[in-house]
């Protein structure tokens, strides 16, 4: 199995948002590697015919009424907000 | 009158109540005494309440559980400032009851851990040898069960954060069926294995607890109705079957002697209260099951993880612009384990790895159910050791991921499969608890209840840690 390179550790912090120092880009290198090579087994078995599970109970359509009900008041809802402009929560320009 | 924190179940604190030999206030107050008292060695709490409305008995939350008004950080920076302006439903139908929330007790940062190392606010230990871990992710829960801070708790278990915890602290917890009891309001790891359940020192109060808990809510499609929960009285254990897999309790990986022992001695007393006993075996489920669960958590996981972006609730960072800001916090905020968990199931599920990575461990989740469910044909019961090893010390196990993750080996399958798991204390070894894990069917919690009881009662075994009688 082959280990985890520098710039593959960099392409998924940035795809799940993460900015890394280079030293944290160097220790988790190194975890990574070890957690892949260990979670690599599933590959191991043969399970073509088997199908995968992604829920373990059978519930198919939870349906709701579809009935309007209140919502939490908006002072509620901007109470942990990190910056708040009127009914908008405000973030740097994009 | 004194409240005997220490020794006192939950059915007992509620006695003082109903007898009037004790007022609410008077009970919240000796559990808030023993917090003053015994909580600077223990770290069991993040935020403890002066006072909490109710008429009833006080009750500990995993920080995990959001709360109305009382902060709740699932033991991470990035929510350090996050007061919840609704509670959990879990938290509602314990208001119903009276129960008064304590306080919010220490998890692993997002319940990712083992050990309680990686919360963001500093390890729980445990009341048996505060050198040593409580387990985790719910070490905080069980340290306040345990060390008499709380009568009972609300935990959460993914992979064996509520069973393996109890194990560590010598008490009792339950990981009910997935899909029981209510996720809404609940900071969310993995969707479809977290379940909330109960941390008690007794087993009718894990299932009086899990009674109030339990039940389909509008609010979380994934719950469903719930059999009606018995509360066991039964002394002997006759027409169970015991099923023991061998990979799990003999041949189980890295078991200490001392653990095997005080289970086998466990599974001959229910032998000799009536149960029938016979070997078994989980071979795939056993050997696969943590690199099953190590893909399939991360993956819901880094999912999950994707809304601490600054931008609603929780720590913001700034940057010049908006990407720039959701990146330094998430730097700033997140610990090393989400960091580690969120990348692994990035890779995981991105374009290339997907088949390869989810896609298989979400079939061998497949073959691990079937391996039990054929089980359960033949018996009503799974036994084997909750944690192969007993308490570990501090700092043991946290430089190696892959090592820490080994503690959950025998919790995991189960998890995966969505069944409800009980651990019941069954003895010590070098001093330190042996926790006996109960497996059930699903929907099978009141066998459980009823194998766990029995078994308690005959095993006699003392929940109060040792230093502290």
């Amino acid at each position: 199995m082959a280990r985890i390179t520098r710039d593959e550790v960099l392409h998924v912090a940035r795809l799940a948002r993460l900015e890394l120092s280079d030293d944290e880009v160097s220790k988790f290198q190194e975890q990574l590697s070890d957690i892949l090579e260990a979670v690599s087994k599933v590959a191991e078995l043969d399970l073509a015919d088997v199908p995968p599970t992604a829920h373990p109970l059978a519930i198919e359509n939870a349906w709701a009424d579809d009935v309007p009900r209140p919502c939490l008041p908006l002072d509620e809802v901007f109470a942990n907000a990190p910056d708040r402009d009127g009914d908008y929560f405000r973030t740097p320009p994009a | 009158m004194t409240v005997d924190t220490l020794r006192l179940t939950a059915e007992e604190t509620n006695g003082l109540l109903t007898r009037k030999e004790a007022s609410s206030d008077e009970i919240y107050r000796a559990y808030l005494e023993a917090i003053d008292a015994r909580d600077e060695e223990l770290h069991a709490f993040l935020h403890v309440c002066d006072d909490d409305p109710g008429e009833g008995i006080p009750i500990a939350v995993k920080d995990v559980i959001g709360t109305r008004g009382i902060p709740t950080t699932a033991g991470s920076k990035i929510l350090e400032s996050y007061v919840p302006v609704y509670d959990a439903t879990v938290i509602e139908r314990c208001r119903a009851r009276g129960l008064r929330v304590i306080g919010k007790t220490n998890t692993d940062e997002f319940a990712m851990g083992s050990s309680t190392e990686n919360s963001s606010f500093g390890p729980s230990r445990n009341p048996w040898d505060p050198s040593r871990v409580p387990g985790g992710s719910g070490g905080g829960s069980a340290a306040a069960v345990s060390g008499g801070l709380a009568p009972w708790a609300l935990g959460s278990d993914t992979g064996g954060s509520i069973k393996q915890p109890a194990a560590l602290c010598g008490h009792v917890g339950l990981r009910p069926t997935y899909g029981t009891v209510s996720r809404f309001g609940v900071v969310a790891f993995a969707s479809s294995l977290d379940q909330v359940g109960p941390v008690a020192k007794s087993v009718r109060d894990c299932a009086f607890l899990y009674s109030v808990i339990a039940g389909r809510d509008e609010n979380d499609s994934t719950t469903v109705d719930v059999p009606a929960v018995e509360l066991p009285r039964n002394h002997d254990l006759k027409g169970l079957r015991i099923g023991v897999p061998t990979e799990m309790n003999d041949d189980a990986p890295g078991i200490e002697p001392g653990v095997r022992d005080a289970v086998r001695k466990a599974i001959e007393l229910a032998e000799s209260l009536g149960a029938s006993v016979d070997e078994c075996s989980l071979p795939l489920s056993v050997e696969y099951g943590v690199a099953c669960y190590y893909l399939v958590a991360p993956a819901e996981a880094s999912a999950n993880l994707a809304r601490y972006d600054g931008v609603r609730f929780g720590l913001r960072e700034d940057g010049a612009d908006f990407r720039e800001m959701v990146m330094k916090t998430r730097d700033v905020g997140f610990g090393d384990e989400p960091k580690r968990r969120i990348m692994i199931g990035t890779y995981a599920l991105s374009s290339g790895y997907y088949d390869a990575y989810y896609g298989t461990a979400q079939r061998v989740r497949t073959a691990i159910k079937r391996e039990h469910d054929a089980l359960f044909e033949r018996f009503d019961v799974l036994v084997s050791p909750t944690s192969p090893t007993v308490a570990f010390p501090l700092g043991a196990k946290i430089d190696d991921p892959v090592a820490m993750y080994m503690n959950d080996v025998l919790t995991i399958p189960s998890c995966m499969a969505g069944l409800p798991g009980l651990n019941v204390p069954c003895g010590l070894s070098e001093g330190l608890p042996v926790g006996l894990q109960l497996i059930g069917p699903q929907f099978g919690e009141n066998t459980l209840f009823r194998a766990g009881h029995a078994l308690e009662r005959a095993l006699g075994f003392d929940v109060v840690p040792e230093r502290l009688r």
